[in-house]
């Protein structure tokens, strides 16, 4: 049988953490493709557009997938 | 209610008074733990009995709120990730909108009567907000580039003596032979301005954006 057991403050607060570093350096990796996209965009090198669209989108995607997981670990509070 | 004689124990198997009693011993027995939830400690992890009066007077779950701050800044960050993705595509929808625009059209930018060797001319192309400035560095050179600094778009003048185009806003400079910057914060070429001469007069055929 499978016990689910509500996660305490301070076991909560060490994953918000871990997800936050891993957040963190998702969005540092989206403003430089959002930096070098664009300087290649001006530049007249079109070929990076989508690549770069897609692999934000993904880590969009993997942001959201976290926060949901934070909101689930929420609804589980005692 | 609790017998006043028998004080209640601590629940935790290896408490003090605790030693011979089995699971068969009623609840009531047992003084119930503090609830982990509503344990705060102050930053400097000291007792509350230790802590200056205005923290008594005002007290703060400080790990509570050192949870809801990392949570709130992790959607805060997340709202910012959804911002940079939204520019993503939107550089996409830009890249199509420039696209349908297609190729622009030919036009008579100036004549060579009128610019002197060592001299200079500005024009529109290809639209009416798109400055450009023809230079003519020796008698039979000429070069037009976009006026628009690469940097903050700030117009660039020709240093024809120097070998420059140079933007007066922060220094910037870009050699005139091929509009590639030499100096300050630019680090993209200028556009060229593709050029034909027929006879004595210049025209603009296209426009070469570069990343190098």
């Amino acid at each position: 049988m499978r016990v689910t057991r509500p996660f305490t403050r301070a076991q909560r607060t060490i994953v918000v953490y871990g997800m936050l570093t891993f957040v963190l350096m998702l969005v540092v990796l989206q403003l430089w493709l959002l930096t070098a996209t664009m300087n290649a965009f001006l530049g007249g090198d079109t070929s990076v557009i989508w690549p770069a669209a897609w692999v934000s989108l993904v880590c969009l995607l993997l942001n959201l997938g976290l926060l949901g997981y934070l909101y689930r670990i929420e609804r589980t509070r005692t | 209610m609790p017998d006043p004689v028998r004080r209640p124990i601590d629940v935790r198997i290896d408490s003090p008074g605790r030693e011979g009693l089995t699971g068969t011993v009623p609840a009531s027995v047992y003084a119930p733990l503090a609830d982990q939830e509503q344990i705060t400690v102050a930053p400097d992890g000291r007792p509350m009995e230790e802590q200056p009066s205005w923290r008594a007077d005002f007290p703060i779950d400080w790990p509570q709120d050192e949870y809801v701050e990392r949570r709130d800044f992790m959607k805060f960050l997340v709202l910012i990730s959804l911002a940079f993705t939204a520019g993503q595509f939107w550089i996409v929808m830009e890249n199509y909108w420039r696209r349908g625009t297609g190729q622009p059209d030919i036009r008579r930018v100036a004549s060579l009567d009128d610019i002197p060797v060592g001299g200079a001319t500005t024009f529109a192309y290809p639209g009416e907000h798109d400055p450009c400035v023809l230079v003519r560095p020796a008698e039979n050179v000429v070069v037009a580039y976009s006026q628009k600094c690469t940097h903050l778009s700030c117009a660039v003048r020709p240093l024809v003596d120097r070998g420059l185009l140079q933007c007066p806003c922060h220094e910037g400079a870009f050699e005139l032979s091929s509009g590639r910057p030499v100096a300050g914060p630019p680090s993209r070429p200028l556009p060229v301005v593709q050029l034909q001469v027929r006879g004595r007069e210049v025209f603009a055929t296209g426009i070469d954006q570069r990343t190098v």
